[in-house]
This record gives structure tokens, sequence and C-alpha cells, in this order.
């Protein structure tokens, strides 16, 4: 039998056999609707007036005159109904899944943003939503927890396992295989068994359509430098998907470093993870010698996943991306930072990004153009700042 | 035909390795084929029963090693069949040929890979084959007929049926559903059938096998006696009680065949 859905060696369909006909059907409904034009024209149509794109690229002078380097553009995701990119992929994947005859949507999520995302399209689009979150992660993140209740979703906190972010995957895909019928699994990021990294990738290549564009009428050139957090690795992919065939813009994804690279609590999947298989895909994953996965960690819930898409785990080992990492510190100080100089507060994923500009651009030619993509705003991550300030006597 | 049998799953080191085999050796004497579970941290295609044996498993440091070990002696003393059950990481981790070759040397028949479907599988089938070692895969109600045809070909020791969607873990009654779908494989599949998911009675068991079920692999309800029983003699007790109930199911469910 034919394999589908590799990039190189990592991707795959490795799924309990319950799932195929639900993946069968939704890789036809994919296919057929990625090309048709009315489904196309409704999701630019929810994207544009909806979500508000396109979101502005915007010069960050004041942060690029204080770092004396490369001139630094923010990608506004944070300007995006619901206050991520996220919402970019719940619109296209529930307009998927209404297409498909589904009532029902179900997803997994560690911060809340994706979860807040597919509650959001859950309410638009009239189909009943179930998310599943860890319950410790419930409990850091209270405020989405609410935002999810209030848009009419029912909250499923999950007790199983370490009860973060893969203890959440687990269970929708338990829940999944029991319900396919009349349920879509709203995958959150880049990854999944195929053809779920390929369609979060696809709904999410908007924002670097538009870098392109805008950078083009702005500073009439292609940007030297896309920088993007990475957790799954949606929103990184997403900037850089338009760009894999411009060899001369470098690719860089930050992963979680956490307390540090050489502690057990960090989320680099990447430069700390071996090749392995979870949740349907061949890709990077923390895990021990004897394959049992291993927790990730990072101050931002949103990064502590402990695998990464298959795409990327590609991009890695054919050279086309390079992957760094900022610590909980270096996110920290980059989330000050972007708040002083531009009056823009990050989400604490988007922050590790802004922190390797802070480590890298003052490197750089003046001449030379970095993207940050801006992933998401802060207000989720308030009472997580300010307990660290608290304690610090800030 | 071959008289119907008890398929029965354990998790290795739940909740230690010594019990495992004290209790691999009860339920041997009823079994015509042990399922032996190699935990995994996420055990995706489990229900809650059983996911709770592998964390207590792997709680207690339990290594894949001695999933092998138990199975060595184990092996001292009976000849029972011995499928090791486990998820693609695990293996891929050690690298399928060192994997096969290891569960080989402890006395392993088959493989159960719950998350390494057929397409997926090329080249572990290669590898199982060159070493003779079992495979088993597994097919669904809504598995389409040319897929379950090619499962059933795959599969060297039995085909796995899974009786229902959703997850493994006891329930109280089985869908018309199961039953066609064991009337739809037997017609369709050369080879052995046997159901799995959600059995727990005597009852259930002849049931199955009425329709034409080769074996009823129970899990479930095993782990459901370890987790309250824990490493003791009550629970070798119960086991063995249980057992019996089952495979006297099967006779009935047999001689109803007939
Ligand atoms: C604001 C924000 N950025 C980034 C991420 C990481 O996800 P991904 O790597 O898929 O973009 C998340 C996930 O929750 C998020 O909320």
């Amino acid at each position: 039998m034919k394999c589908e859905g590799y990039f190189g060696e990592y991707g795959g369909q490795f799924i309990p056999e319950v799932l195929m006909p639900a993946i069968d059907e939704l890789k036809e409904a994919y296919f057929e609707l990625k090309d048709d034009e009315d489904f196309q024209n409704e999701l630019s149509y929810y994207l544009k007036n909806y979500a508000g794109r396109e979101t502005p690229l915007y010069y960050a002078e004041n942060l690029t005159k204080k770092l004396g380097g490369a001139k630094i553009y923010l990608k506004r995701e944070d300007l995006l109904h619901g206050g991520a990119h996220k919402t970019n992929n719940t619109i296209g994947q529930a307009l998927l899944a209404k297409r498909m005859g589904k009532t029902r949507i179900i997803a997994e999520t560690g911060a809340g943003q994706h979860g807040v995302g597919t509650s959001m399209a859950g309410a638009l689009f009239g189909l009943e939503t179930e998310i599943f979150m860890g319950r410790l992660d419930t409990e850091r993140q209270q405020p989405n927890v609410f935002r999810m209740k209030l848009l009419g979703a029912k909250v499923t906190p999950v007790d199983t396992g370490s009860k973060v972010l893969k203890d959440a995957v687990n269970e929708a895909m338990r829940n999944w295989t029991a319900t396919f019928e009349n349920t879509h699994y709203l995958m959150g990021t880049v990854m999944g068994p195929h053809p779920f990294p390929t369609i979060v990738r696809d709904f999410q290549s908007v924002i670097g359509k538009e870098v392109k564009k805008q950078i083009m009428e702005q500073e009439g050139r292609l940007p030297d430098h896309l920088v993007a957090c990475i957790g799954g690795g949606s929103n990184a992919l997403g900037l850089f998907h338009a760009f894999i065939q411009d060899k001369d813009v470098r690719m860089v994804g930050i992963e979680a470093a956490g307390k540090g690279l050489n502690t057990s609590l960090h989320g680099a999947s990447i430069s700390k993870g071996k090749k392995g298989v979870l949740h349907g895909m061949l890709s990077y994953f923390l895990q021990d010698e004897d394959g049992q996965i291993e927790e990730a960690y990072s101050i931002s819930a949103g990064l502590d996943y402990p695998g990464i898409g298959p795409e990327h785990a590609y991009l890695h080992d054919s050279g086309r991306a390079e992957y760094a990492s900022a610590t909980d510190d270096q996110a920290l100080s980059a989330f000050m930072e972007l708040t002083r100089s531009e009056g823009i507060i990050p989400a604490l994923e988007s922050s590790h990004a802004v922190a390797y500009a802070i480590e890298n651009a003052g490197n750089m030619d003046k001449d030379e153009i970095m993207v940050i993509n801006l992933s998401g705003r802060g207000d989720k991550d308030l009472n997580t700042v300010i307990d660290i300030m608290q304690k610090r006597g800030m | 035909m071959n008289k119907p049998v008890l398929v029965s799953f354990l998790v290795s080191g739940d909740p230690n390795p010594d019990a495992t085999l004290k209790f691999m050796k009860t339920l041997d004497k009823y079994s015509g084929v042990i399922e032996l579970g190699i935990p995994f941290s996420d055990p995706v295609a489990d229900g809650p029963t059983i996911q709770a044996a592998d964390v207590r498993s792997l709680s207690n440091k339990f290594k894949i090693s001695k999933s092998f070990d138990i199975l060595k002696e184990f092996r001292k003393e009976s000849s029972t069949p011995v499928i090791l059950m486990t998820y693609y990481n695990p293996v891929f981790k050690r690298g399928i040929e060192n994997f096969v070759i290891q569960a080989k040397e402890a006395g392993a028949n088959g493989l159960i890979i719950v998350d390494l479907p057929l397409q997926e599988a090329t080249e572990y089938r290669e590898i199982c084959k060159k070493h003779e070692m079992g495979t088993v895969f597994l097919a669904a109600p809504n598995t389409p007929e040319e897929r379950l045809k090619i499962s059933d070909e795959a599969s060297t020791e039995f085909l796995y049926l899974i009786s229902t969607f959703g997850i493994t873990g006891a329930r109280d009654t089985f869908e018309q559903m199961t039953f066609d779908f064991i009337k739809r494989a037997r017609t369709t599949c050369k080879g052995k059938i046997c159901v799995g998911f959600g059995i727990s009675k005597g009852s259930h068991a002849e049931s199955l096998i009425e329709q034409g079920a080769d074996g009823v692999i129970v899990g479930s309800a095993f782990v459901d006696i370890i987790k309250n029983y824990g490493d003791s003699e009550e629970a070798l007790v119960k086991l063995e009680e249980l057992a019996k109930e089952l495979s006297e199911g099967i006779d009935k469910g047999y001689g109803k065949r007939k």
C-alpha cells in the first residue's frame, strides 16, 4: 500500500484502525474542497469580515533603533479576532466540518487559545463544541476556560496522564474514535496524522502570503529573516510556507528552552528530541531511551508540547529552516521590552520569537529585514507575568 | 476447525513484574493465547482502565526489557502462545528489527502494534516475516471490505476485530453491529478472527463465539481485578474465576453453533 502524507521521512498516518475511515473521509473532503472556488470564497469572506484579515505588517521602529541592527517588522496576528493566529485555522476547519455535514467539533487545547478559537468558530457556525484540556492547564488558564464556556463550548478537563496538552490530545483522539460519524476533530496545529499537518498549514499559510505582498509594498523586496515561535509549529509554517521556494529568505523557528536546554524543563523537541511516533505522526519527540514520551515544559502553555509537526522536522533535516530556542527568562525580558518600546503586549509564546530578535538583530546589518510573527497578544498571560513579577519583587 | 479460545490481556509490570508472571500463570489454564501488554506513556487507543494500568506500571520505573524478562520466565513453564501488544514508538525507538529479535528470544509468538496500521507496516511486516514473528492487525466494523481482506492476509496469528467504535473498556451489552461485523469477517477472512474491546462476562463470550468468532480478547475486565486486588492471593482467585466463567461462555457459544 502506498504511504501518504510524508514530508521527507516525517509524517504518515500512525493511527488506530478505527480512525482510518474518518481520516479517509477527511482527506477526500479536504482535497476536493481545497480547490473549490465557493469554499475558498466563503473562507475569505469570514477571514476578512469576521476575523479581521488582513492583519498589518508593522515596522517596529523603536525596537529597531534600540537594537541597532536589522529592520524589524511585526506581523500582527495579535490583532486577529480571538487574539491569535489560531482563528485562521479554526474558521477554515469549522467550514470544512460543515461542508462534511458534521454537527459537532472537538479540539484539544493547552494555553486555551485554540480552544477559544474553536469555540468561536463553533458559535459562529452553529456547531456543538467540546474542548479537551488538561486539568493543570484549566487551572493555569482560567480566563480562557471562562471564554470557551461563554462561547457555548463544553470544556472537559482531562485527568489522565500528566494532565497537560499531550493528554488533552490523547483524550480528543479517543473521543473522536467513538464519535467521528457526526464529529470533526479540529486539530490545533500542524501535527497529527495526514492530512491534518497539511490542512492546518494551508489554512495558516495566509500569514506568509500577506507578508510577501506587504513587504513588497513597504520595502520593495523580500525579507532576509522570518522568525516565529514553535509549539506544534502552525504559526511558524503559516509564515514560512509562502517563502519556501525563496532560498535567500532565512527561516528561523524558536522553541521553548524553558529553564534551559541543559535541564529537563523545556519544550525543545527539535533541539533535544529524537525521532519517534506519537499522535499519528513520525517526527521529533521528547522521549526516554525506552520510547516513553516525556513531558514538555515552558512558561507559555502554548509551547509545551513534547513534539513538533512533521513538516518542521523535514525543514530542519533538509536545512531549509533553522531552529533555535529561547528560555523562559529571555521570553519574559522580550515580553517587557516589546511592551515598553512599542506599546504592544505580546503573548508569551510570541515573546520567544521576539527574544531571538533581541539576541540577534543588533549583529545584523541595518539594511537587513527581519519579520517576526507576533502570533498572539499577551492578555491571556497577564496572570502568569504578574505572579512572576511579584515573586521577584518587581 | 479448532475450538475457539480465550485471549487474556494483561499489562506487564502492573502492579509489578513478579505479580504479572503470577497472573499469567493463573490465566494460562483457561487461555488459548496470552496477550502481554508493554506499557506506553500515551496509550491513545486504550480506555481509562488500561491507561491507568500503564501508569501503575510505568510509575514503578518499569522498563520494556522487563516485559521480555517476564515472558522468558513464563516460557520456562508454559508453551501457550504469547502475543506482545504495544504502541509503535517503543518499537521504533529500539529499531524494529532489534525489537523483533528480542521479542523472539523472549519467546513471543506474535506482535500487535495498535497504532501501526497496514499502510505504515511494510517494513515491519518484512522484518517479522524474516524472523518468523507472528503479526496481528486490527479491523473495525467500518473497515471497508478490501481493507478487511488485506488485514486478514497480513495477520498470521489472528485478525483482531474491534467490537465497536471507541476505545477499550468493559461495557454491558453488544450491539447488532458487532454481531454483523463478526458474520461479515467470517465470510471474508481466511484466517482466524478474534473479537475484543468491552468483553467482561461469560454471556458476552457466549454470544460472540456463537456468531462465529475464533476467540474473545479480554483485557479491561482482568485489569480491573488487578486494580482492585493488586498483587494478592485474592487477585489470583478472582482472575481465575473470571477466566473460568469466560471459557465456559466460550464453550456454550461454541455448542450453540453446531
Ligand atoms: C499565541 C500563540 N502562539 C503560538 C502558539 C504555538 O502554536 P503553533 O506552534 O502551532 O503556532 C500558541 C498555541 O497555543 C499560541 O496560543
